[in-house]
């Protein structure tokens, strides 16, 4: 992992699969960026972790607590869709997707 | 700025409860006071993003009522600030961002839910670091908070809102977060007391997720007393929050006076190495403090320490990554104009909703998560994350809690380390190791260096926020630091 730098299609890459529009200026600026903090963070692989179990919870041993599998909650569709950007006949709507 | 008589500022929390109780002033009276007060700060500090007056005077009301009927808790009555994060019911919750300037949250938070009931007065909602994601709170679409000790200088972040009306005594407490520091680095550099308690020791429900193993709710107070009031009313076993634990609550102010003679404190090595002489010399003075109060000190060193902010600065990019994918302009918050199809509607929205340094780290988080580079970045960072919780562990098996400094630095400038990320993140040196391990600290104010308030910072083990409560205490009965109020906010 010595090598930390980021080339422009490595940049337009990410950024599709981040679901973020970048503009052509905006390139270099993620390709140093990125390349600056990923060189940082490369200082990881001075730590020895041969054997170590990567961290998965902040609290030793707890785990994901589950619920059970019932109803918990109110139909309040019409007060959550009032913050929606276009909604009809209680239904979210997006650009036509299928042609 | 004429605020009565009464309300002399620069009253505690406690302070200001004792005068509700003595009924020397209504509730309605102090939320109207400090109502003035913050509308007076805002065009000069920028704290808050929404005021919420009337709201704020209607449940001023309900906590008068409750304390003529002699029903009032410690909290009744007392005007506070939520930070932006925290949701609201029917009142706007933007967490910073112009993806939520138009967000109406649903529902209450599980802390503001409970604030409530515990009849505090919300005056509005405070200023922040756009989705927390930041050291210096110019990250916030709404502009930056400024430090009331030196206005050309930042107040720290991500809850520099919360930090600054705290500081210039517009409110005696405000709820924050704290993800790498977000509570204890703007409590310094505003010369206030923050505690970010233990990671699940506070419902995470209804705040706004950034980096879900590492963000924690907790205060941001003028001292460890009314840390402790509010912290007692915050904390609890919330079965909407999968991560919150299901201990009893104590009361965290019960124990405040206990005597900290025997206490064994740790001098973190890796805290000390390279830091500024003048900071160095107030951390030695505050230890003798505890000496005195018949402490004892002991060096102790955490050798994986250094690699936190490596550590952090992968996880919780990653996280984040994770959690803003909700942010596609379909069910709330913003959509851009005019979509050619579903893609253009995503990455258009995305881009003009987030701000720079958002959508830094969301490319970041995406980048240590995608296919190749996994093992390399993420499990390797969970890993190191380990062997720092590891060497905390063993630490506390030593010693009680651990005493450092909380920054680096006093405040900066606006605009000083806007240029390069990694100067940035390095504010946090200090204090990102706490949530890393999950554990909980607090930073009070120790003096100040280039007349500017700097923190120390007391770490303990998962759960001992009482240790650290009474520590700090202990402290600030000692010292009057805590009782420094900014010059032209007196």
């Amino acid at each position: 992992m010595a090598d930390h730098s980021v080339d422009a299609g490595k940049v337009r890459a990410i950024a599709h699969l981040a679901r973020l529009e970048v503009k052509e200026a905006e390139i270099p600026v993620y390709q140093d960026s990125l390349s600056r903090i990923l060189a940082f963070v490369g200082e990881l692989d001075r730590a020895e972790t041969t054997g170590v179990t990567p961290m998965a919870h902040p609290l030793p041993g707890a785990v994901q607590r589950l619920r059970a599998d019932e109803e918990s909650e109110r139909d309040e569709h019409e007060r959550f869709q009032a913050n929606a950007p276009q909604v009809e006949a209680s239904l979210y709507l997006v650009p036509k997707v299928i042609e | 700025m004429s605020t009565g008589a009464h309300f002399a500022p620069g009253r505690t929390l406690a302070e200001l409860a004792a005068g509700l109780r003595r009924r020397e002033f209504s509730s309605a009276e102090l939320t109207r006071a400090l109502l003035g007060r913050l509308e007076a700060a805002q065009p000069t500090l920028n704290a808050v993003i929404s005021i919420t007056g009337e709201e704020a005077l209607a449940q001023a009301q309900a906590a008068d009522r409750e304390l003529a009927a002699g029903r009032a808790g410690p909290l009744t009555g007392i005007p506070i600030l939520h930070k932006d994060i925290f949701c609201t019911s029917g009142i706007r919750t933007t967490c910073g961002s112009r993806m939520l300037d138009n967000f109406v949250a649903p529902y209450d938070a599980t802390v503001v839910a409970k604030l409530k009931s515990a009849g505090t007065v919300m005056l509005g909602k405070a200023n922040m670091d756009e989705f927390a994601m930041g050291s210096s709170n110019e990250t916030s679409y709404y502009g930056p908070v400024r430090n009331p000790w030196n206005t050309s200088l930042v107040p720290g972040g991500s809850s520099g809102g919360s930090a600054a009306a705290v500081a210039a005594r517009l409110v005696p407490a405000a709820t924050a977060t704290d993800t790498g520091g977000s509570i204890r680095q703007p409590a310094a550099l505003c010369g206030v007391t923050g505690l970010k308690p233990t990671y699940g020791r506070v419902s995470r429900y209804g705040m706004i997720a950034f980096a879900s193993s590492l963000d924690q709710g907790g205060v941001i107070a003028l001292s460890a007393e009314d840390a402790a009031l509010v912290l007692t009313a915050m904390a609890g076993f919330d079965p909407r929050d999968s991560t919150s634990v299901d201990l009893p609550v104590p009361d965290y102010a019960a124990t405040l006076n206990e005597p900290i003679r025997g206490l064994r404190i740790g001098l973190l090595k890796e805290f000390f190495d390279g830091l500024d002489p003048e900071n160095a010399q107030r951390i030695r003075e505050a230890l003798a403090v505890f000496e005195r109060l018949g402490a004892q000190l002991k060096e102790v060193s955490l050798p994986n320490l250094p690699l936190s902010v490596p550590a952090y600065y992968v996880v919780a990019p990653a996280e984040c990554s994770s959690n803003l994918a909700r942010y596609d302009g379909v069910r709330f918050g913003y959509r851009c104009s005019d979509p050619r199809d579903l893609s253009d509607l995503y990455k258009r929205t995305r881009a003009e909703g987030f701000g720079a340094e958002v959508k830094r780290r969301i490319m970041i988080g995406t980048y240590v998560l995608s296919a190749g580079y996994y093992d390399a970045y993420y499990l390797k960072a969970q890993r190191v994350r380990k062997l720092i919780a590891d060497d905390f562990e063993r630490a506390f098996g030593a010693v009680d809690v651990l005493i450092g400094p909380t920054t680096p630095t006093p405040a900066f400038a606006l605009g000083a380390k806007t240029a390069d990320p990694i100067t940035m993140y390095l504010n946090d040196i200090y204090t990102i190791g706490a949530n890393l391990a999950g554990l909980p600290a607090i930073s009070v104010p120790c003096g100040f260096m280039q007349q500017l308030p700097i923190g120390l910072q007391i770490v303990g083990p998962r759960f001992a926020e009482s240790r650290l409560l009474t520590a700090a205490h202990a402290y600030q009965r000692e010292t009057d630091w805590h009782r420094r109020i900014p010059p032209g906010y007196e």
